[in-house]
């Protein structure tokens, strides 16, 4: 992952206007290499947004799928109710329950990477 | 199902591994292609090379026939094990990958920066590894029995013989092409008889399961047992007896008493019609509509599923097998793009399953007596379909069965060596090859040795101690900075020694009943949390040993390739 030496130089591309507004002195990328207390906070915010994407996901996860066997108890006449000629934790648990992770497994991705597009504007837009 | 059929299936497949692994074979030269392929592979292939890997024989075979003992409890094991992957993309897929580690030890050196915890992890890799070969070599002896008529030791030598052929001449690369390969066809193997089943019930009038009473024999049926089984006989039943029953010979009819019969092998008896499945001793007698619903007719029914949810949830990102494949990945972002397609790819296999569980309580009840329900899925076509058609389905199905156990124990065997010629032999390509024969012939001795368990049962054990140890692991050294060299070992030694105890009782003594067996057969529900909370209390009581190089290491799994920032010096061993 070496990223020294070859390639090409990226080369700053902006409209007159942007010429003028301010420009802090460092590009954030350097505070974070420096490990200064600046590039820290960014690099945790960074981590703490992925966290609570991936934390949600896992919690949607529990009240949903977790919560199932809790209803199935508390409510007895679920485990047996006819869904079109199948029994509803069959319907739920042998068809619906895969679709429904592969949703939310495309929805993560998409956030998770827009949480990258940001940070990466955020730190970079200045190299 | 005639042998032939049997045989030529079994030999294709075998034939078919061997040639697309050595057409990899060109490819591969440094220990780095040994390894991980280079990280050259497309997602699609790499998410059909993870789920081929991942659908072991205890999908394949295993949950069908846990659903026809079990019933719709047993519908959370295939969704645990695909839900772990939905667990896997968000916590750690990317950041792992970006960690740049090639196993399980290297991860935990890289985030830690300690030999003790490197070696620790190595320990548990092979132990889990051990853990999860065992079983599918166990189930290729019994599918070769079923298929071939061969005593048990051939199907697990012969796996075993070509896995190590397997991977000593092409290493991960042919892995990768054999395990996508594999995929697609235990796909075909389970989806195209499936078709022809279902035509066959509906045209038998689709028949179904809502009655209040226990499997009864449709017509008169002749039971040929296979093993010694212990029986229960709930109220006496004419029968007519060919070999030893209760310690006497019989030859002709009987009346079996109610209450235990210990039957010999090789023991036919014959049922009248409208005659009540005796049961295996072991399995719970249910009728049909308590078996169709969850939580019903089973000891701490709640206990047991959350138990389940939280090893299978848990426990797959901490499987050797699996992790590797993320290296295989060109970047963090392509890695999670592969685990979502992973999801896609299990979804569809597990539809399947279910429905030869459900079929085969209707169709092939005798399991229940002869205590096979793990063959259920190769009995159904000859049952159903009968005929050259019945025996082509069978064959086919034994085909992806012998593909299960092939796919899975080659990437554990890849995986398990990789970590034994790294961590304890010197390294090099010599080692790994020394490795192998040491990563597959322990658990051979063990299947060999060991009582019969059902297939699912320890590969559940294995993902309890997965969940146990490598999750908490993951997890914290990916997400929380104050994670310490001492607070990560004693994690991993008390959920190790916690889960692994229930382990060893489970398999050597079988569980002891009530709620310590209960605890005991499903132990991830307190092994996890425990684990997670030694690991988390010691390390807040250890600020001191945090690694010197957090900061840097954070910003290696989490910032996205594309940015040009410092990761840090640390490269995996190379061997």
């Amino acid at each position: 992952m070496s990223r020294d030496g070859e390639g090409p130089r990226r080369v700053l591309v902006t409209s007159p206007r942007m010429r003028a507004t301010r420009r802090p002195r460092h590009p954030v990328t350097r505070e974070i290499d420096e490990q200064t207390g600046l590039g820290e906070a960014y690099m945790r915010s960074l981590v703490r947004a992925q966290l609570r994407l991936g934390l949600g996901v896992c919690a949607a996860l529990g009240v949903v799928v977790g919560g199932l066997p809790l209803l199935f108890v508390l409510a007895p006449e679920l485990r047996g109710l006819d869904v079109g000629g199948l029994p509803l934790p069959w319907v739920l648990l042998a068809g619906l329950v895969y679709p429904g992770f592969v949703v939310c497994g495309r929805w993560y991705v998409r956030h998770a990477e827009r949480n990258e597009r940001d940070f990466a504007d955020l730190v970079d837009r200045d190299t | 199902m005639s042998t032939a059929y049997g045989l030529a299936a079994v030999s294709l497949v075998v034939a078919a591994t061997v040639l697309v692994g050595t057409f990899g074979l060109r490819i591969s030269r440094t220990t780095s292609d040994f390894y991980v392929a280079s990280r050259t592979v497309s997602p699609l292939r790499n998410a059909s090379a993870i789920g081929g890997e991942y659908l072991s024989a205890a999908s394949f075979l295993g949950v069908a026939g846990l659903i026809l003992a079990y019933g719709a409890d047993m519908l959370w094991l295939p969704v645990g094990w695909t839900g772990g992957y939905l667990v896997l993309l968000v916590l750690i897929s990317a950041p792992l990958r970006r960690s740049g580690a090639y196993t399980l030890p290297d991860f935990a050196e890289a985030r830690l920066e300690s030999m003790a915890v490197r070696r620790v992890t190595s320990v548990l890799v092979v132990l889990i590894g051990w853990l999860y070969l065992m079983p599918q070599l166990q189930s290729a002896g019994l599918v070769l029995r079923t298929a071939a008529g061969t005593p048990f030791w051939v199907g697990a030598v012969l796996v075993a013989v070509v896995v190590t052929i397997n991977v000593l001449s092409g290493g991960m690369r042919s892995i990768t092409m054999v395990q996508a390969f594999q995929y697609w066809l235990k796909l075909t193997a389970l989806a195209v008889p499936v078709l022809f089943l279902l035509i066959a019930w509906r045209q038998d009038g689709s028949p179904g399961l809502g009655q209040d009473t226990p499997p009864a024999f449709a017509e008169r049926t002749t039971v040929s047992v296979g093993a010694d089984v212990e029986v229960r006989v709930d109220r006496p039943v004419p029968v007519v007896v060919h070999g030893r029953m209760d310690g006497a010979q019989h030859a002709g009819p009987v009346t079996l008493a109610a209450g235990e019969h210990r039957i010999a092998r090789d023991t036919e008896i014959t049922f009248p019609a409208g005659a009540t499945v005796p049961h295996v001793s072991a399995l719970p007698v249910r009728t049909d509509s308590e078996w169709a619903q969850p939580l019903a007719g089973r000891e701490y029914p709640l206990y047991a599923t959350y138990s389940l949810i939280m090893a299978t949830f848990l426990g797959t990102m901490g499987l050797p097998h699996v992790l590797v494949r993320f290296y295989t990945n060109p970047d963090g972002r392509a890695a999670r793009r592969t685990t979502v397609l992973v999801l896609t790819l299990l979804g569809a296999f597990y539809l399947l399953p279910a429905l030869y569980g459900a079929l085969g309580r209707i169709y092939t009840p005798e399991l229940l007596m002869t205590g096979r329900t793990d063959a259920v899925v190769l009995t159904l076509p000859d049952r159903l379909v009968g005929g050259t058609l019945g025996d082509l389905l069978s064959a086919l199905l034994t085909a992806g069965a012998v593909a299960a156990f092939l796919s899975t124990s080659s990437g554990l065997t890849v995986s398990v060596a990789g970590v034994i010629g790294q961590d304890i032999l010197h390294g090099g390509v010599r080692s790994f090859r020394a490795a192998t024969l040491l990563a597959l012939f322990v658990p051979l001795g063990l299947a060999l040795a060991a009582r019969a368990l059902a297939v699912a049962d320890v590969v559940g054990l294995a993902f309890a101690l997965a969940a146990s140890t490598f999750c908490p692991l993951l997890v914290l050294g990916i997400w929380w900075r104050r994670l310490t060299v001492a607070g990560a070992l004693a994690g991993l030694v008390v959920g190790g020694g916690l889960a692994g105890t229930a382990v060893v009782c489970t398999i050597l003594g079988g569980p002891p009943g009530g709620l310590a067996g209960a605890l005991l057969a499903q132990p991830a529900a307190w092994t996890v949390p425990a684990a997670f909370a030694v690991m988390i209390g010691v390390s807040l009581l250890t600020p001191r040993s945090t690694p010197a190089g957090v900061a840097r290491t954070m910003v290696r799994l989490h910032t996205p390739e594309t940015l040009q920032v410092n990761r840090g010096t640390w490269r995996p061993k190379q061997v």
